[in-house]
Order: C-alpha cells, then sequence, then structure tokens
C-alpha cells in the first residue's frame, strides 16, 4: 500500500486550503457558477438530482482498514449513513451538504484521503487489476505504476482543461480484469524477450454513446520511457481533441478522425520531442514507490493440510461451499485465498455498503487480510490476503454482516450505476431494475446452475454502469419522457472484448424480468455441455434470442 | 485598472495595445503592439518597420510553431483563453518555451482568472493579464498555492517529486 510521505501530505493540505478557499470564495457570489463548476468538478463535487454528490478517490483501488474506517464515518457524519462503491473502483456520498464539503476533504486528508481529479475533464483516478500482486497469472504488479500516473497526472500543469474526462487503466496479468480495452488509454504489462518490463500501449478505447474497442499505438514501451509517451498522447489529444462537441470529444473519436497511422505518427513525433527533454523518474523514486509495495508477510502454511479440513468443511456445510465456489479465489500464496465481499444482496442498490458495513470489513480486514481492502470495478469488496484455514471464520463474520452473497460473476451481480434516483443525467431508473432482477432469480441453485453471466445496467448512455461489456446489457432510455430499457446481448470485458449487439425495440421496465427469464430460459435449453451463457451467444448469435423474447407481439 | 499580474508578484498597468481579431494594420495606434498572428503572417515585414516593440497574440486554435525562426523580433507573445476551460494554450506555452526555447515575455490574455494562474506558470507563462472584472490583486496569492510539484513542467516550485532522488 502506498504511503504518503510528507511531500504527497503538503500537497493534499494545500489542496484542501485551495478548495476551502474556492468554496468561501463561491458562496459569497465571487465565483460565477460556470468558474466554480470546474473547480468543484476537480475536488470530485457535482450537483445532482437531489443534493451534491461527492466522489472521493481510491486510487487504483486500495484502500488501508483505517482509511476505510474514516469512510464509514464520513457516511455516518455528513451522509445518510450509506456509500456507493462506483465502477471506476470509487466511492460516492450521495447527500453531503455543499458548506461540509472543504470539512469532509479536511477529514479525508488526516488518512491521506481526497477527491482529487475524480471528475472534470482531466485525468482521472487510475484504475487497475483487484488482484494485482496476488493473481497466479500476473506479469508485474500494476500498483506501482498505477501509484507513479497517478503522481504523475495529480495536479498536472498542462492537461487540467482537456477536451473531456481521460481515464487510464493498467493491468499487470495475462488475463485482463482491467478493462484497458474499453479506456482512452490501456495499459498492459509485459515482458520483452530480454525480460524487460514495458507495456503495450492501447488508445482511444471507450464505452458512452460511440463505444470502440482501443487501438494498439505500440506493442513495447520501455516502462522508463511511461511517462514522456503518456506526455505525447495527452498532448497530441489536448491540442487536437474537438472542443465544440462534448459528444465527439473524447479521444477515440479524435483517433478515429485522424486514423490510427496519423495518430501514432503524431504521437511518435511528439514523443521523440519531449523525451530528450523530460528527466525519468529519478530511480529512487520509483524504487520507494515499489517498496510500497511488498508481498505480504505470509506465514508458512501446511497448505495441503488445509486444504484437506477446507474440503471436509464444504463437504458438511452446502452454503459455505457455494461461497467458496463463487466468492473465493485461488492466491498465487499457497494456503491463502482471495476473498470477494458481495456488496450486491438482493434489494440494495449494487455497490452500496452502509457505515457498518464498512467497519465491519476494516475490522475483518485486519484480522484475516494484513488491514486491505480493495475495490472492484464490479463493485464489490476484496479482501486479497485471507488463511485458507480462516475462511469459514470469515464467512460466518460476513455472513452476519450481510456480506456473503454467494454470486459474485452470477446473474445478481449487478453492475450498475446510480441512475434516476440520483444522477441528472438519467433517461431511466437502473436501482430499481436490478433489484426487480435480482428479486425475480433469487433461487441460489438456478444462478449457480447458469453459471457466469455479467448483467450491466446504464440509466442512460454515458453507460457508467457499462452495459456495452455486459453479457447482458441494460440501457435506459427515454420514450416521449417515459422510462424505457434497450437489452443489448454478447458484450464482454477482458481479452476478448466485445461490445454488445441490441436486441430489439425497447421496453417497459416491469416487462424486464421476463425478458431475462426469456434470454435465460432459450440459453438453458439450448446450451452445450459447459458452454458458458457467453460462449452460447457467440456461438448462436442475436437472432434466436430475438425470435424467442419477440415472439408474441412486440412491447413498445 | 491595473489589471496585470507577473510572476513576481508585481501589479501593474498593462502598457501593451492588443489589437483586436481582423483590425487593419492603418487602423492601428502609435505605441507598443500585440497583433494576431493572422496579421503577423501578413505583414510581418511593415510591422517590423513600425515605431515601437511589437508582440503576437496567438489564438488557441492556432499552433505556436508557425513562429518557429521568427521569435528574434517579437518582445511579447500572447496566448489566448477564449474560456478558462479551454486548455490548449497550455501545450502552446510549453513548446514555446521548452522546443523552441522562447525567452521573453510570455501573457495570458482572455479568459484568465486567479484559480489557473497557478498551472499557467507552471508552463512558462510569465504574466497574466486577468478579466477586466477580476482585480490582479486579489489574485497574487495564486502563484503560491502549492508548495510542490509531481512532474516537471517549464517552470517548478521546487525539484518535482518524480525527479527528485532524496
Ligand atoms: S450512466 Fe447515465 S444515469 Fe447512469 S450514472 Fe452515468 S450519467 Fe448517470
Amino acid at each position: 500500500m502506498y504511503r504518503y510521505d510528507s511531500f504527497d501530505q503538503n500537497m493534499l493540505a494545500d489542496r484542501v486550503e485551495q478548495f476551502r478557499d474556492q468554496t468561501a470564495r463561491y458562496l459569497r457570489g465571487e465565483l460565477s457558477d460556470a468558474e466554480f463548476r470546474p473547480l468543484r468538478l476537480q475536488n470530485g463535487l457535482y450537483v445532482q438530482r437531489l443534493a451534491p454528490m461527492l466522489r472521493v478517490a481510491i486510487p487504483y483501488g486500495m484502500l488501508e482498514s483505517r482509511q476505510l474506517r474514516m469512510l464509514a464515518q464520513i457516511a455516518r457524519r455528513y451522509d445518510k449513513g450509506y456509500g456507493h462503491f462506483s465502477t471506476r473502483q470509487n466511492i460516492q456520498f450521495n447527500w453531503p451538504r455543499l458548506e461540509d464539503v472543504p470539512e469532509i476533504l479536511a477529514d479525508l486528508a488526516t488518512v491521506d484521503m481526497h477527491a482529487i481529479q475524480t471528475s472534470g475533464n482531466c485525468i482521472r483516478n487510475v484504475t487497475a487489476d483487484q488482484y494485482s500482486g496476488v493473481a497466479r497469472d500476473e506479469v508485474e504488479d500494476a500498483r506501482p505504476w498505477c501509484e507513479l500516473i497517478r503522481q504523475w497526472s495529480t495536479f498536472h500543469p498542462e492537461f487540467s482543461f482537456l477536451p473531456r474526462k481521460f481515464k487510464i487503466a493498467v493491468s499487470g496479468s495475462r488475463s485482463d480484469r482491467a478493462a484497458v480495452k474499453v479506456h482512452d488509454i490501456g495499459l498492459e504489462l509485459l515482458k520483452n524477450a530480454n525480460g524487460e518490463t514495458g507495456f503495450r500501449v492501447l488508445v482511444g478505447g471507450g464505452l458512452g454513446r460511440t463505444p470502440l474497442i482501443g487501438t494498439v499505438v505500440r506493442e513495447f514501451l520501455p516502462a522508463d520511457e511511461l511517462l514522456s509517451y503518456l506526455e505525447a498522447i495527452l498532448r497530441v489529444y489536448n491540442r487536437a481533441g474537438r472542443r465544440d462537441n462534448i459528444y465527439k470529444a473524447r479521444i477515440k473519436i479524435l483517433v478515429k478522425a485522424l486514423g490510427e497511422q496519423e495518430f501514432s505518427a503524431r504521437v511518435e513525433r511528439e514523443w521523440q520531442d519531449i523525451r530528450g527533454r523530460m528527466d525519468p523518474v529519478a530511480p529512487e523514486r520509483m524504487a520507494r514507490i515499489k517498496a510500497c509495495f511488498p508481498s505480504q508477510p505470509y506465514a508458512s502454511i501446511d497448505a495441503a493440510a488445509s486444504k484437506d479440513i477446507l474440503t471436509q468443511q464444504r463437504a458438511a456445510d452446502r452454503a459455505f461451499d457455494r461461497w467458496l465456489s463463487r466468492n473465493v479465489l485461488e492466491h498465487r500464496q499457497p494456503g491463502y485465498a482471495i476473498v470477494t465481499v458481495s456488496l450486491k444482496p438482493t434489494g440494495i442498490a449494487p455497490g452500496d455498503a452502509t457505515d457498518h458495513q464498512m467497519e465491519v470489513v476494516a475490522e475483518l480486514a485486519d484480522a484475516y487480510s494484513f488491514g486491505e481492502i480493495r475495490v472492484t470495478h464490479e463493485q464489490n469488496l476484496v479482501l486479497a490476503d485471507v488463511r485458507e484455514d480462516k475462511l469459514r471464520e470469515l464467512w460466518h463474520r460476513l455472513r452476519e454482516a450481510g456480506l456473503a452473497t454467494p454470486n459474485i460473476g452470477l446473474l445478481t451481480d449487478i453492475i450498475c450505476c446510480p441512475g434516476g434516483d440520483f444522477c441528472s443525467l438519467a433517461n431511466a431508473k437502473s436501482i430499481p431494475v436490478a433489484e426487480a432482477i435480482q428479486r425475480r432469480f433469487d433461487d441460489l441453485d438456478y444462478l449457480h446452475d447458469l453459471g457466469e453471466i455479467e448483467l450491466n445496467i446504464s440509466g442512460c448512455m454515458n453507460a457508467c454502469g457499462h452495459h456495452h461489456v455486459g453479457h447482458i446489457g441494460i440501457l435506459g432510455v427515454d420514450k416521449k419522457g417515459a422510462e424505457f430499457y434497450q437489452v443489448l446481448l454478447g458484450g464482454s470485458q477482458g481479452n476478448q472484448a466485445s461490445l454488445a449487439t441490441i436486441l430489439g425495440p425497447s421496453f417497459a421496465h416491469d416487462a424486464i424480468p421476463d425478458v431475462i427469464a426469456k434470454i435465460l430460459g432459450l440459453y438453458v435449453s439450448r446450451r452445450e455441455q459447459g458452454e458458458t451463457f457467453l460462449e452460447f451467444t457467440r456461438r448462436v448469435g442475436i437472432e434466436p434470442f430475438r425470435e424467442s423474447v419477440y415472439a408474441k407481439p412486440a412491447q413498445h | 485598472m491595473q489589471n496585470l499580474l507577473s510572476t513576481d508578484g508585481r501589479v501593474a498597468d498593462d502598457d501593451w495595445i492588443l489589437l483586436e481579431k481582423e483590425t487593419p494594420l492603418q487602423d492601428a495606434p502609435a505605441g507598443d503592439l500585440i497583433v494576431p498572428l493572422a496579421l503577423w503572417r501578413e505583414s510581418r515585414e511593415t510591422l517590423l518597420g513600425r515605431d515601437g516593440r511589437i508582440g503576437v497574440l496567438v489564438y488557441s486554435d492556432e499552433q505556436v510553431e508557425e513562429l518557429d525562426g521568427q521569435l528574434e523580433g517579437l518582445s511579447i507573445i500572447a496566448l489566448d483563453f477564449p474560456v478558462f476551460s479551454d486548455g490548449r494554450s497550455y501545450s502552446n506555452a510549453r513548446i514555446l518555451r521548452e522546443r523552441m526555447h522562447y525567452r521573453g515575455e510570455l501573457r495570458a490574455v482572455g479568459d484568465v482568472l486567479r484559480d489557473q494562474i497557478f498551472l499557467m506558470r507552471r508552463c512558462g507563462f510569465d504574466s497574466f493579464a486577468l478579466r477586466a472584472d477580476r482585480p490582479a490583486s486579489l489574485a497574487t496569492t495564486a502563484l503560491t498555492d502549492f508548495r510542490h510539484a509531481y512532474q516537471q513542467a517549464t517552470i517548478d516550485p521546487g525539484t518535482p517529486l518524480l525527479t527528485r532522488s532524496d
């Protein structure tokens, strides 16, 4: 876990003071709404449908228990007792008062947290694989590189007023869990033939109105040239990206307009110039960052014996067995496991956690996982370093707090944006749709039999709920003032990322569970042995689904 | 009104006359003149021959590279912010300073507000013509909003963290 030094702390303290002054000037009428807007956005503060929304940065999803406790305290003191973990690995508070925000930021700063660049047309919080450092298929830990990017991008003087927001994701493993193909810049760590570390660089992926898979602009960038290369990309974008139409302002549109070749050539020219001038990151600095992410002081465990015990425990207890099979993953270290804490029980908005739950997770992290917690972009929490022989104990304690729903990767582990209940941009509500689906499909045997299905819901085209890359995507649309939902099929994230296809005419809210039932029914009746839902949709295509869903008169 | 802030924190009157877009040269008053890049392109010889100092105004959709090889006779370059949220002039500034080695005065004009001055300064601007309704005297503290910086830029408050070895 990266530890702030006095330099970081000074930066943060100066920022808190700066924003306190800006807020005071705004409240005194010395700053107009338009002038205050980007300032508050760069401090994570939105004005939403019902109240301001404050988005707090959780850099690449890593939290210490003391930080999670502070988030719990903020939820209790300044909000309605809960927070919402977002698909950007951040947390959002939906009910703070504007006047309280400087105080909240000051509280956050006491645990080295902030809301810097969680919004606005700047380089946003960098995201990473939630299993960095513990995954079995890891090439190199992505987190030190993410931290490097965090520092470099913080208050970057040239890139604070870009044409549009800018998102960077880093994957350090062979299987991509950071969605690098759908980010403005995606970075994949890899080794060349000489064993040196570098990055494959993708540019111009993204969801939203114009979903696109990113283009590889460089197959192998030596790792120590990362920052000069990022500066080159950002400069080309800052100068040439469109500023006349916010729907065409993302870098993906620029890459498309210029063509891959011309875009890459411009970046190359810029880079050759910049790299001659830019000092490399001091090796001591990078070494210090890397030293913050050591492997944990694991105990040496008789792994075979602890596996045996686990086997007996799961044989004796069906519920525990289910939880193990869905929420627990193999760890790189023998005798340890990776545990996902589900924030998707039925009836709670996906990704929401109460102050009490946050405190429980913080306590469990201290007791079982070296005091660290990770936030996933699927809106769950992870305890990454749990001894296998403690799993049963941990499971009991998670269950007491309602945090052990055994549904990770299943249909009810829904990714869902805040939607019309909170977001002023929404066409439709998304949380009640998630809930209706969870209620309809509450039979665990059925869910486990269905296996891996990613269902993603967005309340509008901005696609915060990543509906384009859901195996099943649901998108809120506006039909003459009424809330309707489009259904999409066949999207996926990861190495084989694909964008979903629209099924057909949209549906009213209450029709959605039936539509999902028909889709699943087709899959169950026609799947081949061991075929996942995604494989099935890829094999049969969209037509059979259309036939089955719209067989009766289509609903409008 | 005194509305020009410089990097040493002084507030001064602006002696330069900024020629608006598309004003013909014959309408220009006598004195030190900043002219749009378009006019400079057309009438460079005439401009250099007239009495008084001369500078160029580059709009945010123009490229400073056009001035390559022409920096000699220029006493000032002004980069425009049509709205403060248009960030292109930050890149133009750094290119002028770092790639083209421009050493003269580099001024931010247009929608120039207190809260962007720290960033502008780091990209190499050294004077700031604040928007008329915002007294420059209230912006002097902006130059010291932050003690440090993480990344290298044209001007650094101290050695940036990432390149500092202690
Ligand atoms: S997808 Fe639309 S409705 Fe949902 S949070 Fe994003 S902007 Fe709001």
